[in-house]
């Protein structure tokens, strides 16, 4: 269930024979004996942190959305959140198991999803209250409603906000989605800690922490399109 | 609720304190780990900062530290630094967490000396300061404040994540949460939600006093002036 369970089992299998001598960082032995696990974590990781940053985007947009209109609302959901943040992952994940089960993938899901929310949140607002007053006088003047101006001045000017805010929530996310492991609901995170109590297996360590830290990088990266691509006035602006 | 009030009865219960590995042993490791991490993560990171800000450029290096560890799994480094020279023990899994105390000491610091009035510093350059006096008698006092909120934001941040020390044996108040997981569900349930609450109150508590502290050092006529925290990096990978 866990790797906490390893402990009582009998001592896994030690590194392979092809590997040379010692216990090397790097073994492109272990990477191809092993292509099927460390493509379903890989799979698992890329699934879990997409859906959580898509869960949290449609949470986190609406919410900024009414702390905008209503202002008196905006003070409470901040501070919410600064608090939301300052709970330890672990803790998170400790009080949530009980209840949703310890060994379910949406327990994990949950923990993750609140806290983009929160960085989402925070960053969506910022994208929001940054829109100048003359723009909104002018929409008003055009004829706009109040969902009229919502979606067609106010969400695209503060595009680049939540972008920013998409950007830090996901490359979190994936660092985040590796403390699932303690109920073997880690994706990379389970190589990383079964690297670990698996003999000390530094190959499987490495190989875990590479794919995450470079999940995270293409992920941000894509991110930076993609926010290029939607926001193509800002770029005709600049040049 | 009930997984809660089983929580509360495994917390009221005395001996679960003072077992050898109770709250209190748990407690003791986790504020060790937490000092000795926030010690050298202030060693290296606020001299970098301040030296930085003072220079005056340099804003890339902080951004690049900054999202290089945001990046960097805590797992990945608690697990690495053990099996490199560094060898096992207490001391890789406090250099893992020092390197995320890192980012906000050193970002706050750095925000703090840039953020000094430039007419201010004109103005002292004129009475005759010195590069060395600029920095002691005018950059440094109008900037303890950042330099107090990166602080905070660090301490809080180790806390939080020495909860994770339990993944390598590090020991700390994580360590109630995973002997629970370890028991399952059904017998160790009441114990996982008693270490989840014990570590959100010990995060909090920290975050209050550290609140608190940075209250206390700012002058009075600074403490109006709007919230200055600098985004936080997650509290938690």
């Amino acid at each position: 269930m866990s790797f906490l369970s390893r402990a009582s089992a009998p001592l896994p299998l030690a590194a392979p024979a092809g590997d040379g001598p010692g216990n090397p960082w790097f073994s492109w032995q272990y990477v191809q004996d092993n292509a099927d696990t460390i493509m379903t974590k890989l799979g698992f990781h890329i699934g879990i942190t997409l859906e959580t940053v898509v869960i949290a985007l449609l949470v986190a947009v609406p919410l900024a959305v009414l702390a905008y209109w209503i202002r008196p609302l905006t003070g409470p959901i901040l501070a919410l959140s600064g608090v939301l943040y300052t709970i330890p992952s672990l803790a998170l994940l400790a009080l949530l198991a009980p209840l949703l089960g310890a060994t379910n993938r949406a327990t994990v899901l949950i923990a993750l999803v609140l806290y983009a929310l929160l960085l989402l949140v925070r960053n969506a607002l910022t994208g929001l209250t940054q829109v100048p007053a003359d723009v909104k006088d002018a929409a008003a003047g055009m004829g706009y409603g109040r969902f009229g101006r919502l979606w067609h001045v106010e969400l695209p000017l503060a595009l680049p906000g939540i972008v920013t805010g998409l950007r830090l929530a996901t490359v979190s996310t994936v660092a985040l989605v590796t403390i699932g492991a303690i109920i073997g609901q880690g994706g990379l995170g389970d190589l990383i800690m079964g690297g670990f109590w698996n003999n000390f297996y530094k190959a499987e360590i490495l190989t875990g922490t590479v794919l995450c830290v470079g999940l995270a990088l293409v992920l941000d990266l894509a991110l930076v399109g993609l926010g290029r691509a939607l926001t193509p006035w800002s770029r005709r602006r600049a040049t | 609720m009930s997984y809660f009030r089983d929580g509360i009865v495994w917390l009221n219960d005395p001996l679960n304190w003072t077992n050898p590995g109770g709250l209190l042993d748990r407690l003791q490791e986790h504020l060790v780990i937490t000092f000795w991490a926030v010690l050298i993560g202030c060693a290296v990171g606020l001299p970098l900062g301040i030296w930085l800000g003072h220079r005056g450029r340099g804003g890339g290096v902080v951004v690049t530290v900054a999202n290089l560890t945001r990046a960097l799994p805590t797992l990945a480094l608690l697990t690495i630094l053990p099996l490199t020279a560094i060898g096992f023990g207490k001391l890789p899994v406090i250099l893992a967490l020092a390197v995320f105390a890192v980012p906000p000491l050193l970002a706050n610091a750095y925000t703090g000396l840039r953020s000094v009035d430039a007419e201010t510093k004109e103005a002292a350059i004129g009475m005759g300061l010195s590069g060395g006096q600029l920095l002691r008698r005018v950059e440094l006092p109008l900037s303890v404040p950042y330099i107090a909120a990166g602080l905070r934001t660090a301490v809080v941040q180790v806390v939080a994540t020495a909860t994770l020390a339990t993944f390598v044996n590090g020991g700390g108040l994580g360590t109630i949460i995973s002997a629970g997981f370890g028991l399952g569900i059904s017998r160790g349930g009441a114990q996982i939600v008693a270490g989840g609450i014990a570590v959100v109150l010990l995060a909090l508590l920290a975050e209050a006093v550290f609140a608190g502290v940075e209250r206390l050092v700012t002058p009075r006529p600074l403490r109006s002036i709007r919230r200055r925290r600098s985004a936080r990096p997650a509290t938690t990978g």
